[in-house]
């Protein structure tokens, strides 16, 4: 690939000035006349019928505004995929942290007293917390079934396979929830008048579907609802859907008082009541040959989709179409499905189901390699997918990705051959025991199968009266560099300087809607509908004559301006139209998944302290396939904070449930990684292009969250001979499974 | 304030005792040091006598949560809060600390030893402020251990912490001290423990029963942050772990 002037360099952020000396506005920086604070009255059972609501003695309770689900206008519903969850319950809970009530108090402070002071009776109906729970049926809280949602993918002949195979190796593999734990917490501002209708202002990943909420819930057109994103500190998932809730609690409030209101969660309650990560389990069957060779074999991939559907029947999906892992398998059946809990719904986190399926698969494979007896290298390379073969949903390998290849590199980068000898040797005698193990995995960008046609993004470029150029997409920006690499995009494809692009703030009125902030899109697909936007301005300039072939930036800013002096505002836009050999079919669940996989091999190497039975990961090595690396800094960024992320949900980040209720909802008590808790990182790419993103770009935002949990578990197996298969892995879990294996010996050393 | 801030605690008048120099002092005398009640970790860290003589106590200011903590907290708020779990607090059994209280009544001093008489508890009055913390210098040739055990390397609440000190003659342990936090409900000096390995030599057979009995010694509880029984196991090994110090500190010189 070629690397132009501004693509392919590490350009300066363009909120970075802002955001480091502080001009950056979040919306609790954000006051209006008159504001009120606004909070929430939340459920404290996990299941039951409310029977009685007392507003407690002692409050001036005249001076508050008292929302309940009668006042809602339109729809009590937050309107997403399945309308199954309430604004605000009415008569019934289903979890923990179900919002019955809002409050909104000039101030704050008088907030909490008043949370705490209303009583609420219930008759409570037993509740399900665990996905075996659900399965039983023993009790019913969601549809006939507790289930939100199944898939089946099925290729070859599955049932033929088992008498033709030498071994039949089973394993069953489990991860835990995680908390997003962006730096901002989550909030909203809501104003309402008659006139223009209610206007949030809020952190968020998603304004068209906060739009798409709003106007049900408050039963207002699509023009009398605004969403305006605020400077986003953070999201990782975490603002994906929930935001809907708490503009809507916001609007809500605002259109009871007539006065705008302020909701801003704080730690405790945004850890406890938002989304998590789907908990999940996945069991793995799979008839190998003696040579070992996979066969083909069954998956089952169940998550914990919580006590609503939310988005839990797409991260199904993308969890079981990654479950394969980057491997052959001529005949597979994969069974799939979303349970409710009585657990508050899991939702968006990076990664979005493939990091659950992708543990299992790259366990499993290390299994596998034990059973048959060869070596965690050898078993991968005699089944990773090779062009012209299909993945599980018979998806054809059209680029000319050899990962045998992209192994062996890894392997020698991390001079993974001559640690291990060492390790073993090492290990003989000391108190600690080292290992190194890999993961190789893929990840899909983009939305699955029809998901983009469905969505039919839109984006606009403008040419400005000034002379810049201005890119209009509802793509937000929370930290990953949106704003950079859009406006990089624009200023390679015009030949312009980078500077002389601009991003619009992501306002509804203002920009068209180029889908939601998610699934590793924003890069790949909407930066290559911006690029095409882009083009549309040249065309426009050229044909009315005002530049020639070969401008330069100075002319093509006088260009701009004189065209706008002359004709009015230039806009131009593009949509996305999906490829016509593109072929999904969404009722067998086959056919093309994703328009681009990133391609990628990570190998950690790790210490186990027989001591404290802790495990620190010493060295990583993350190498990844993404087509092009537009923004080199940002890319690495995105690597090494994945790297990061993912360490944390393996070894450190354990939600402590109690009644369906998060226990450990602070970050003392949360245990996310330190910077001294992180190995070196050693990020390399490998840049094979990609026809359906901009400049050959795949997504890479979710990728690196996907392998490091089964590389350091690998390496754990190497390590103590003892396998895991159960995340996250805490020091006491470690000691639990050698105390019973009498590994670690009832003296002390 | 943590407590506070938490919505654990009621809103009610409280008063600053923070910037009254009085509090803030490291005092040294030929046979002690006298630390004021109201210095920072980073006055602990920083002192160069608790550097050279008091090590666990240095260690422990160290370990206590980031840096912008350790110049806000203090070791007289450690005693106060008497959470079991206090990294600083086991280096002052060790050290067999003694505490000057003072109230409108005048001042006394009482030994650190017994001061927290349960969970939260202590020994102090209702209008009692704890002034001052009161060492010996006489532990210059005594071998030091310390550890903590958490959840990650830095600004983590502990799961097992230890503070040790042992003297050794020829091979056989003259003086031991060993002092361990969060297995408890206070902070808990092994004085069993104590007394099974003193006036003997360290050998693979003392090193369990060491383990065995702090392990019996202790009252660890599953709670949020850990389990019985690693906490059980870990405190063992830790107890094992400082007396192979010990043992390997005498052949090093």
């Amino acid at each position: 690939m070629t690397t132009g002037r501004i693509v392919g360099a590490s350009v300066p952020r363009k909120e970075g000035r802002d955001k480091l000396t502080g001009k950056a506005q979040y919306v609790d920086d954000m006051q209006l006349p008159g504001m009120l604070y606004g909070a929430t009255v939340r459920s404290r059972i996990p299941r039951g019928k409310i029977k009685k609501i007392t507003f407690g003695p002692g409050i001036a309770w005249d001076e508050f505004t008292v929302v309940s689900a009668k006042d809602i206008p339109g729809k009590n519903c937050i309107a997403l995929i399945v309308d199954d969850q309430s604004c605000l319950a009415d008569g019934i809970v289903n979890h923990q942290e179900e919002p019955i009530l809002l409050l909104a108090h000039a101030d704050r402070h008088a907030l909490p007293k008043a949370v705490d002071s209303i009583a609420i009776e219930y008759d409570p109906l037993p509740a399900i917390f665990t996905i075996e729970e659900s399965e039983s049926q023993s009790q019913i809280i969601w549809g006939t079934d507790n289930t939100f949602k199944t898939y089946l993918v099925e290729k070859g002949d599955v049932d033929g396979i088992w008498e033709r195979a030498d071994h039949i190796v089973e394993g069953e593999y489990t991860t835990g929830a995680q908390e997003q734990l962006y730096i901002e917490n989550n909030g909203m501002i809501a104003a309402f008048d008659p006139q223009h209708g209610v206007t949030v202002w809020g952190s968020l990943q998603c304004p068209f579907y906060i739009h798409k909420a709003l106007m049900s819930l408050c039963n207002l057109p699509a023009d009398k609802v605004r969403v305006v994103q605020m400077e986003t500190g953070g999201a990782f998932g975490g603002k994906e859907e929930y935001p809907s809730i708490i503009a809507g609690h916001a609007a809500l409030l605002a259109i009871k008082s007539g006065c705008p209101v302020k909701i801003i969660y704080d730690r405790m309650e945004d850890m406890a009541a938002t989304t998590k990560r789907h908990p999940s389990r996945t069991r793995h069957r799979t008839a190998v040959t003696k040579d070992g060779k996979i066969l083909g074999g069954e998956i089952e991939f169940t998550i914990d989709g919580g006590a609503y559907t939310t988005l839990s029947p797409v991260v199904v999906s993308r969890g079981a179409i990654h479950a394969g892992g980057p491997y052959y398998r001529p005949n597979v059946r994969i069974r799939a499905r979303a349970m409710a809990t009585n657990a508050p719904p899991h939702g968006a986190f990076r990664g979005f189901g493939a990091p659950q399926s992708l543990f299992a698969v790259e366990r499993h494979m290390n299994r596998i390699a034990q059973t048959v007896g060869l070596t965690p290298v050898e078993i991968r390379q005699r089944n990773f997918l090779k062009p012209g073969q299909t993945t599980t949903t018979e998806q054809a390998i059209r680029e000319n990705i050899d990962l045998e290849k992209l192994l062996d590199r890894a392997l020698q980068l991390s001079d993974y051959h001559s640690m291990k000898k060492r390790f073993a040797g090492e290990n003989a005698t000391g108190p600690a025991k080292k290992g190194i193990g890999i993961a190789a995995f893929l990840h899909g960008a983009g939305f699955t199968g029809s998901g983009e046609r469905n969505l039919g993004s839109v984006v606009e470029v403008e040419a400005c009266a000034d002379g810049s150029v201005r890119v209009l997409v509802s793509s937000t920006e929370f930290g990953q560099g949106t704003k950079t690499v859009l406006c990089q995009i624009v200023a390679e494809t015009l030949r312009i300087g980078y500077e002389d692009v601009t991003i619009a703030q992501a306002d509804t009125d203002d920009v068209p809607n180029s889908g939601p902030t998610v699934a590793s899109r924003t890069v790949m697909v909407v930066g290559k509908l911006v690029q095409s936007a882009a083009l549309g301005i040249k065309q426009t300039l050229t044909a009315a004559g005002v530049i020639r072939p070969a401008y330069s930036a100075q002319e093509f800013r006088a260009a701009c301006r004189a065209y706008v002096a002359a004709h009015g505002a230039l806009r131009s836009s593009a949509r996305f139209e999906a490829p016509s050999d593109v072929f999904w079919d969404d009722e067998k669940y086959r056919g093309e998944a994703y328009a681009a996989f990133a391609w990628a091999v990570y190998i950690a190497a790790v210490t186990v302290d027989m001591t404290t039975y802790s495990v620190s990961v010493d060295d990583f090595l993350a190498l990844q396939e993404v087509g092009k690396v537009l923004h080199p800094v940002l890319a690495r960024g995105q690597i090494a904070g994945g790297v990061a992320q993912a360490i944390g949900y393996t070894l450190y980040e354990k939600v402590v449930w109690q009644n369906g209720r998060m226990q450990n909802s602070q970050m003392t008590n949360y245990i996310m990684p330190t910077s001294v808790d992180l190995p070196p990182m050693r990020v390399f790419f490998e840049e094979m292009g990609n026809i359906h993103g901009a400049f050959g770009a795949k997504g890479i935002g979710e990728l690196p969250m996907d392998g490091p949990a089964p590389a350091i578990l690998n390496a754990v197996e190497d390590a103590l001979q003892v396998s895991f298969d159960s995340i996250p892995l805490l020091p006491e879990d470690i000691y639990e499974k050698l105390a019973s294996e009498a590994v670690v010996e009832t003296e002390f050393r | 304030m943590v407590q506070y801030a938490a919505g654990k605690l009621p809103a009610r008048k409280l008063v600053s005792v923070w910037n009254l120099p009085e509090l803030r002092r490291i005092e040294t005398f030929p046979d002690e040091i006298r630390i004021g009640a109201g210095c920072t970790y980073t006055d602990l860290r920083q002192n160069a006598i608790i550097r050279r003589e008091f090590q666990l106590l240095a260690n422990a200011a160290g370990w206590t949560g980031g840096i912008a903590n350790q110049n806000r907290g203090t070791l007289g708020g450690n005693i106060a809060n008497a959470s079991p779990a206090a990294d600083s607090l086991p280096a002052l059994l060790a050290y067999e600390a003694e505490l000057v209280l003072v109230s409108v009544r005048g001042e006394r001093r009482v030994p650190y030893v017994n001061f927290h008489t349960a969970y939260k508890k202590t020994k102090h009055a209702a209008d009692e402020l704890i002034r001052a913390v009161c060492l010996r210098r006489r532990f210059l040739d005594y071998f030091c251990y310390s550890r903590k055990v958490g959840a990650r390397r830095a600004q983590a609440i502990s799961k097992v912490c230890v503070a040790a000190l042992g003297r050794l003659k020829g091979p056989i342990v003259q003086d031991l001290r060993v002092a361990v936090g969060s297995v408890a409900p206070v902070p808990l000096r092994l004085v069993e423990t104590e007394l099974v390995v003193k006036g003997k030599a360290i050998d693979q057979a003392l090193l369990s029963v060491a383990g065995r009995t702090a392990t019996a010694e202790i009252s660890p509880i599953d709670d949020i942050r850990s389990t019985m029984r690693y906490r059980a196991k870990v405190t063992g090994n830790l107890v094992a772990e400082f007396l192979q110090k010990l043992a390997a500190s005498a052949k090093n010189e």
